[in-house]
């Protein structure tokens, strides 16, 4: 073994920090879907759909991500159920960000006062209209600087999809540690690439926060 | 009572309305009845159920007994039709509720496009005669923000008159408003009752009561304690109205 660190070493962390975007996209466009079916049927009028989706949301908030992502992978190979790593992480990331995203989005729709809810009412919309024209557009502002928030969680989140093999970035920096050994120079490279990813994440949240911070839930014309 | 020997069949009617919120009973056995063209006043103290009684008509709450007719549709029946009922009766609130992301031109043509399917150039040019109706075209593509308080109510009223309603609601329409706004909203509510509107408002507005309304309801403890035309509030027989009136600013 031995060596030093080379230019293809680089690229093969590249390579890793591509997959690390990819699984984030994969479980941000999945868990994004999810999540707001889930938003929508946690304030359904219908209690049975209000308590499954809850249960729902319980039991993946009380399950490390790890965990979900073992059973994803060891759990569902041992049943006769064999999954690439890469499906297995993107399964299990979507049902992990389901959940947050979920809750996230329902206090958003939630938190748009009941009053707009009566008025849309008093005018005769149907409930999708009430919904669609009046209620969302609403939520999506309330809803947008804690869902890039979010996203961050997502992006760091990833690393743990290195353990059942999916080789994105943190995955890549062990494999090039386990022929370079020099693990502080090679962790370090990652810590900067991951931070690289998610500070301008981080900035826009700010950014948008202080935004609605100055009391215009109305952004104004769009 | 003497309903079949009426020509005209009331647009709003409640007979022996009973409500409860948990062991509250805020509707006791409330009735009463608005012609065509008739202006109502709802008055009473906090807690009189006079805004509960308000809300039953466009069916913002459930009824325990009574019936309730408004515009021909049986509100206290579970299988009312509510968006037909809602087309009928027009409802303005304390607090305006404009919808924050819309101009006021589409605040006022959301509904008119999407429940009455009204073409959108039909529907932006009704909004403007609305708009100059409460003496607001200049606000076309203004948002509710960059409204005053009086403004933005007037937009609201604006908003439920552009539906052609058969009835509307006021529920204390001006509370939260100083006088000077006040005034300009009860204007713009003068003009749609000498225009034949049909109205029925909650008001703490003794005074403007007074001068507006054909009939006033006095509500205490849930019940009708009270009720006859403006003219009563000079001459209340109860002493519960007596010390109503005794209260409130009775201007003339």
């Amino acid at each position: 073994m031995g060596g030093h660190l080379n230019i293809n070493h680089l690229l093969f962390l590249g390579h890793g920090a591509l997959w690390t975007l990819g699984l984030s996209l994969i479980a941000l466009i999945g868990g994004g879907i999810a999540g707001f079916a889930i938003a929508l049927a946690r304030i359904s009028p219908l209690k049975s759909v209000r308590i499954v989706s809850a249960t729902y949301v319980q039991l993946i908030q009380g399950t490390p991500l790890l965990v979900i992502l073992f059973l994803g992978y060891f759990g569902l190979a041992a049943i006769g159920l064999r999954v690439s790593p890469l499906i297995a992480a993107g399964v299990s990331l979507t049902l992990y960000v389901a959940a947050y995203l979920g809750e996230i989005w329902r206090g958003s729709i939630q938190s748009v006062p009941k009053p707009q809810w009566e008025a849309a009412e008093g005018l005769a919309l149907s409930r999708t209209q009430r919904m669609t024209k009046v209620i969302l557009p609403q939520a999506i502002r309330i809803a947008t600087p804690p869902t890039v928030g979010f996203m961050v969680q997502i992006v760091k989140n990833t690393s743990l999809a290195s353990v059942v093999g999916f080789v994105e970035l943190m995955r890549s920096g062990q494999i090039v540690n386990n022929s370079l050994f020099e693990p502080f120079a090679i962790y370090a490279i990652i810590a900067v690439v991951y931070f690289a990813m998610c500070y301008p994440l981080s900035l826009f949240s700010q950014r948008l926060e202080r935004r609605m911070g100055r009391g215009r839930i109305n952004l104004g014309p769009a | 009572m003497q309903q079949n020997n009426s020509p005209t069949t009331p647009i709003v009617s409640l007979r022996d309305v009973q409500k409860s919120f948990g062991s509250l009973k805020v509707l006791d056995g409330v009735s009463f009845a608005v012609e065509r063209g008739e202006v109502l006043a709802i008055i009473g103290r906090s807690g009189s159920g006079k805004s509960t009684a308000l809300r039953c008509i466009d069916r913002f709450e459930e009824v325990d007994s009574g019936e309730i007719v408004v515009c021909g549709h049986r509100v206290d029946l579970p299988d009312v039709d509510l968006r037909a009922l809602r087309q009928d009766v027009g409802i303005v609130f304390q607090s305006y509720n404009l919808f924050p992301h819309l101009t006021i031109e589409q605040n006022i043509t959301l509904a008119l496009c999407s429940v009455k399917r009204m073409a959108a150039a039909q529907a932006k040019e009704l909004a403007q005669k609305v708009l100059a109706q409460v003496g607001l075209e200049e606000k076309l593509h203004a948002y509710p923000e960059q409204l005053s308080g009086g403004q933005q109510q007037r937009a609201a009223i604006a908003r439920s008159l552009a539906m052609q309603p058969k009835v509307m609601l006021f529920d204390e329409v001006t509370s939260a408003l100083d006088p000077e706004l006040t005034a300009e909203v009860l204007k713009v509510i003068e003009a749609l009752a000498a225009d034949g509107m049909t109205m029925v408002m909650v008001t703490h507005e003794m005074g403007f009561a007074k001068s507006i309304a054909d009939r006033i309801v006095f509500m205490h403890r849930g019940k009708v304690h009270e009720t006859g035309p403006a003219s009563m509030l000079a001459a209340p027989k109860t002493p519960e109205l007596t010390q109503f009136v005794g209260t409130g600013n009775l201007k003339s």
